[in-house]
């Protein structure tokens, strides 16, 4: 049971994105679509899982004093090896993600759960907590890009709906609609927390 | 004259925040008060300019003739780590005023993606070293310009009566994206 509410905790009440507010960058940088977004997520969610298995396994050999350092080193390396594989297996959307792959590496949300959680507890609940804060960002960045995409170009996961000829409202596809939506969103979870 | 449509296209046309989404987090966290905006922006033109002229030399000099290219982003993040800690303490000896005015802002920046970001566009980009810093520059102060514009807006905005699940952040990021579509006037001018 508690690491069913270890693991679940990611995805609502302790969302990265929408409660924590942290990784705002990468949120707003790569939701134009649902699958882009989806990429991402499932990007992070590698890095975070095994970067908690890897601190919280070496967690008493690493001197407190320089954890910083071989924590990004730790994480740095990860995202290198996420890096690597997508331009090798999925070479378009690597295209589309561009530079938000390697800045995972500075996303605040992996180091945040190796500083605040890996570092204190076991092997499993690490992983259990990676695992559940990686998919919660990955549904965070999901229902931002789908929405984003609903919008902006009438389709979801790229399935057109709109009748030929027809476009979505362009804004969403573009920064501001980036901005827009996340500030809806999260005013929305706002809404829901309270009542 | 290619230096001016660089630094024109980076303040304005490609604003880092509003338009490539770097940075977020500081702006969101700093943006309340012009002052530490001021602040934040002037440790960020620092930092980012050290901190691409150190990448840039390791890149050109070190990784690329020893093929280790795959390294950038341990190479760069290591780098970046160390070079704030360094000037956090060069500063602290050198100029205590300047430490007094940027020292709280530091260790800040290591997590701040612009710097990271911009470091690696500069590679990306294929500039020459002149033409990365006038980038870099160009990019902090494009920085500094909207934290000190949303800073602005979100200081009158601590009169005005703003739906209760709205304050704070999400509203500063509404106001971020009509600022992100003004800035969209500014397509098309170079």
């Amino acid at each position: 049971m508690n690491q069913f509410k270890n693991f679940t905790k990611g995805f609502v009440k302790e969302n990265p994105v929408l409660v924590l507010l942290l990784g705002l960058c990468p949120t707003l940088g790569v939701t134009t679509s649902a699958m882009n977004g989806l990429g991402m997520g499932l990007a992070t969610t590698f890095v975070l899982v095994m970067s908690n298995l890897f601190i919280s396994a070496f967690k008493n050999v690493i001197p407190s004093l320089v954890r910083i350092p071989i924590f990004i080193v730790i994480i740095a390396s990860f995202v290198t090896i996420v890096d690597l594989v997508m331009n090798a297996y999925v070479q378009a959307l690597h295209a589309q993600l561009g530079l938000f792959i390697p800045l995972i590496v500075v996303n605040c949300i992996v180091l945040g759960r190796a500083e605040a959680f890996a570092s204190k507890n076991s092997i499993l609940s690490s992983l259990v907590d990676g695992l559940g804060m990686g998919l919660g960002f990955a549904l965070a960045l999901t229902v931002l890009g789908t929405i984003r995409e609903i919008l902006g170009s009438g389709a979801i996961f790229g399935f057109k709906f709109l009748p030929e000829g027809t476009d979505g409202m362009l804004v969403f596809i573009l920064a501001p609609g980036a901005f827009l939506g996340l500030g809806y969103l999260i005013a929305i979870m706002n809404a829901t927390k309270k009542s | 004259m290619e230096y001016i449509i660089i630094i024109i296209s980076a303040v304005f046309v490609n604003n880092i925040v509003f338009a490539q989404f770097l940075g977020i987090c500081p702006l969101m966290g700093v943006s309340k008060k012009i002052s530490t905006g001021i602040g934040m922006g002037g440790a960020v033109l620092f930092v980012m300019t050290i901190a691409t002229l150190f990448t840039y030399l390791l890149m050109h000099y070190v990784l690329i003739p020893f093929d280790l290219k795959f390294l950038q982003t341990i190479v760069f993040i290591l780098v970046i780590a160390a070079l704030v800690q360094m000037v956090e303490i060069i500063l602290k000896k050198v100029s205590p005023p300047l430490y007094q005015a940027l020292g709280i802002y530091l260790p800040l920046i290591t997590t701040n993606c612009a710097v990271l970001g911009v470091a690696i566009l500069v590679i990306q980009k294929d500039m020459n070293l002149l033409q990365g810093i006038v980038y870099t520059i160009s990019n902090a102060i494009g920085f500094t310009l909207a934290l000190i514009i949303l800073a602005g807006i979100r200081e009158h905005l601590e009169l005005m009566n703003v739906p209760k699940n709205m304050k704070g952040i999400p509203i500063a990021l509404i106001i971020a994206g009509i600022l992100s579509l003004a800035f969209m006037g500014f397509t098309g001018m170079v």
